[in-house]
């Protein structure tokens, strides 16, 4: 997937990858992060 | 840092089956506000005592199994209905209506008005059980009529109704202040529940190790929930709320706030305080999340499975001055997650677990088990959150490749040998690690053990005043 240019909304969860993580990735392929959040569903 | 070491003398866990509450669950809650036929969906998805207490995860929770033996049982666990026990090694599952008749035990304030005949039966189920006598039981000397409950459980009361599973009305929850909403009956129902399965915890250990309540001279609450008004929301001190109606007249205590691994961080400092000299035992407790039942409760009606998010937990564990016997908590081996260190998983872990290990010399393989973020995956797959033990045993797992002290190709076994399946309800601070601490007091003192590392993190990042996890970890041994 090419994600140059796209926005991106990074959900993490605590126990697996966290949003920032995500964030990261996506910033590095490109694109506009417009909201990175970590949640915790336990 | 201390070489010391401290006793970890006992632990219990206790289970609630509460049914009845489960409409009072935050998701649940808000679910049947949007969509009031969402009630009768929940109340026809719910489980009978005698299916929950048959449920492989609560019995070894309570010690009826060992995790391990949870490996080879097929899955799903919710279609086993064999035998069910009440009461096991470390602990018991309580028919709500006893555990609604603890909370009125409990409540100092006449919050909780229970109707007549209902007060009369669990007041008696109450003093037939062990740990609870007549001298316990004054709140419930005396019932409500039904007509005047009735007369309390309006539209615009404010005040909560409760029933049986089936439907019955049997109380109201009343609120304690009409603005005041760190006082409004849900929050209300929330920290009486909690009270009362710390209390049942406490109950259950000091009455099963023969302890003397009087003895205990400081207590440390690390529930997460906030007991207090407006203008001290959260302000605490549910330990000393707790030693009241246990007994406990010498003891004074406090809160222990972090999250999920606030318990870990509570036996942590429990440990220091004994280790010290400034109290000879200190008594760690944890009550329930009301808030968290029927959390996931979409996924299971969604899967045909029953709601299994049905059952209140506690915990409490006795931590004593070291004496050559049992299990012990090494001071030495307390691993932390400091502010500097960043949020990300692997971080996280190697803070907790690959640290504190090259610390004392130890491998990865050294560590018989892991105690980690123990949820039952029943619970949490159904609902897309994934398998969460297993998630964190294949972290350690791949920390240990990392290290070199197993090869890739390893991970599965060693995630298997030093992890278990999840079998804690998801109920926050109550699943962190803790729930396997009886069973490894029990292994490490055996010698069927030698190490197990406890580790919990909690996710600070829920309460938006940091972006920071959390997260604490120890290493339980043998005496000697």
């Amino acid at each position: 997937m090419d994600l140059k240019g796209k926005k991106v909304i990074a959900l993490g969860e605590r126990d697996g990858i966290q949003g920032e993580s995500i964030g990261k990735v996506a910033i590095s392929a490109g694109a506009e992060v417009v909201l990175e959040v970590t949640h915790c569903f336990v | 840092m201390s070489t010391g070491r401290v006793k970890i003398s006992g632990a219990r866990n206790f289970l609630a089956h509460t049914p009845g509450f489960v409409r009072y669950g935050s998701k649940p809650t808000r679910e049947i506000e949007a969509n009031p036929a969402a009630e009768a969906e929940i109340l026809a998805g719910l489980r009978s005592y005698e299916q929950a207490a048959a449920y492989l995860p609560n019995i070894a929770y309570l010690g009826g199994v060992s995790p391990d033996d949870m490996w080879d049982s097929e899955q799903p666990w919710f279609n086993e209905n064999g035998v069910h026990a009440r009461r096991h090694p470390y602990g018991e599952m309580m028919p709500e209506d006893e555990f609604i008749g603890v909370m009125k035990a409990s409540d100092d304030f006449d919050l909780l008005w229970l109707e007549e005949e209902f007060n009369d039966e669990v007041r008696q189920k109450l003093a037939d059980h062990p740990y609870w006598s007549e001298d316990d039981l004054g709140n419930l000397d005396k019932g409500v009529p039904l007509d005047q409950i009735k007369d309390q459980v309006g539209p615009s009361s404010g005040n909560l109704p409760l029933y049986r599973q089936d439907g019955q009305l049997i109380g109201v929850v009343n609120r304690a202040h009409d603005l005041d909403a760190s006082l409004f009956a849900d929050v209300l129902l929330e920290n009486l529940a909690t009270k009362a399965a710390a209390v049942m915890a406490v109950k259950t250990l000091l009455g099963d190790l023969d302890v003397e309540p009087g003895s205990i001279p400081y207590i440390i609450n690390c529930g997460e929930e906030a007991v207090g008004d407006r203008y001290q929301r959260g302000g605490g001190n549910l330990a000393k709320a707790v030693g009241e109606l246990c007994g406990c007249v010498a003891a004074t205590g406090s809160d222990v706030k972090a999250f999920c691994c606030g318990p870990n961080h509570a036996i942590a400092i429990g440990a220091s305080l004994v280790y010290s000299g400034l109290f000879e035992r200190v008594l760690v407790v944890g009550g329930c999340s009301l808030a968290k039942l029927g959390m996931k409760y979409q996924g299971h009606l969604n899967n045909e499975m029953p709601i299994i998010e049905d059952v209140l937990a506690g915990s409490a564990i006795l931590l004593e001055k070291q004496d050559g016997s049992g299990a012990v908590i090494r001071l030495d081996s307390i691993g932390v997650h400091p502010v500097g260190a960043g949020s990300a998983q692997a971080k996280i872990m190697e803070e907790l677990v690959s640290k504190p290990l090259a610390k004392l010399g130890l491998r990865f393989q050294d560590v018989d088990k892991y105690a980690t973020e123990l949820h039952n995956p029943e619970v949490t797959e159904p609902s897309g959150s994934g398998n969460v033990p297993q998630l964190n045993y294949n972290l350690i797992a791949a920390l240990a490749v990392r290290s070199g002290q197993i090869e890739r190709s390893e991970m599965p076994a060693f995630a298997r040998q030093h992890g278990m399946p999840g079998f804690a309800p998801t109920q926050g601070h109550i699943a962190s690690a803790i729930p396997f601490l009886p069973h490894a007091i029990e292994e490490v003192s055996k010698g069927n053990m030698n190490r197990v590392m406890f580790l919990a993190k909690g996710s600070l990042f829920l309460g938006r005043m940091t972006q920071l996890s959390d997260g604490l970890s120890f290493i339980v041994e043998a005496d000697g």
